[in-house]
């Protein structure tokens, strides 16, 4: 299953990422970054298709984007 | 399982030093693609400028100058006409380039330097703190236009991508938005055809980018967002202005 990686100490919690997620599988954790931002999370690993989009709104490329291959994920 | 999408080798892994949902991490993340697509990192050089983007020369990893505010493109310009093979590209804001960089700007057009301008228009001046930039709109509340911009005292905002296409020396105009995800694909596209059209040796090109000041706009990311796409797309139309092909 895809899945992507959201990096704690690059992430600033301004929620793009979770407001463009077609699948609406990101959320605000309840961790803090040593910053002082609430970060966020991948919450439901099934639900990620691996597109991409959350990486590519991400102000501070925080997000990484994990999949076996391009042929897997659905168009 | 395998990275399929991550941060480009062209930016450095250090945090960026703007405010959550600032759209310059955006446009960074764009030209840094850019420069690994091409494979031209090695021989890019950029400029940045006075105001947020100050710290690109921190960000980016390729070689950067820091040019006095607004002069980056006469900067830019020396270091291509002694290194006529090496990439050179400006990083300006609006204040910066719209401001005190006007004639800096209109003069590299006009002489058709083989640069890449990239050109983030978010409609304020942002380090100094939000007051009144060349491009604010008409009704816009700043800090130093506290009942919003007039025409009678502050004048129009300057559309720079109508303002340059009447320049014969111009290569590649194009106004793009960073609002949404489709946007920013058509941004990423625009970028990255500026880029080609220097490495072709066409001459120049800009780029405008419009993008989001939440801070000093006062409003947060997402509202900020909604805001670029409802009011200033409707003066700033997103457009090619001028191609040569």
């Amino acid at each position: 299953m895809p899945f992507i990686k959201v990096r704690d100490d690059l992430c600033k919690g301004c929620k793009l990422c979770i407001t463009f997620c077609p699948k609406q599988v990101i959320r605000m954790s309840d961790r803090l970054n040593p910053k002082g931002y609430y970060v966020a999370e991948l919450f439901d690993k099934e639900g990620c298709t691996g597109c991409g989009i959350c990486a590519r709104m991400c102000p501070d490329v925080a997000i990484s984007v994990y999949r076996e291959d391009k042929k897997e994920v659905p168009a | 399982m395998k990275v399929v999408y991550e941060r480009p080798e062209s930016l450095l892994d250090v945090p960026f030093t703007y405010c959550p949902g600032c759209t310059h991490g955006i446009i960074h993340r764009m030209v840094a693609d850019t420069l690994d697509d091409l494979g031209i990192r090695e021989r890019t050089i950029g400029v940045s400028p006075v105001g947020c983007s100050v710290f690109a020369y921190e960000f980016f990893n390729c070689d950067m100058v820091a040019a006095a505010h607004g002069r980056a493109p006469a900067v830019a310009t020396g270091i291509k006409r002694v290194h006529p093979d090496k990439i050179v590209f400006t990083y300006q804001g609006d204040g910066d380039l719209a401001a005190i960089g006007t004639a800096e700007i209109i003069h590299a057009a006009a002489r058709g330097e083989n640069i890449t301008v990239i050109f983030a228009n978010n409609v304020i001046y942002g380090m100094t703190g939000g007051q009144m930039a060349p491009t604010t709109l008409i009704g816009q509340k700043t800090d130093t236009t506290p009942y919003g911009r007039s025409v009678e005292a502050n004048g129009h905002p300057i559309r720079v991508c109508e303002l340059l296409s009447s320049l014969d020396g111009v290569a590649y105009l194009e106004r793009v938005s960073t609002h949404d995800p489709k946007h920013v694909l058509k941004a990423q596209k625009a970028i990255k055809k500026a880029f080609q059209y220097q490495v072709d040796g066409k001459g120049f090109t800009l780029i405008e980018l419009l993008s989001t000041c939440p801070s000093n706009w006062g409003m947060n990311p997402l509202d900020s967002l909604k805001w670029l796409e409802e009011s200033m797309l409707p003066y700033y139309k997103p457009g090619v202005y001028k191609d040569i092909g």
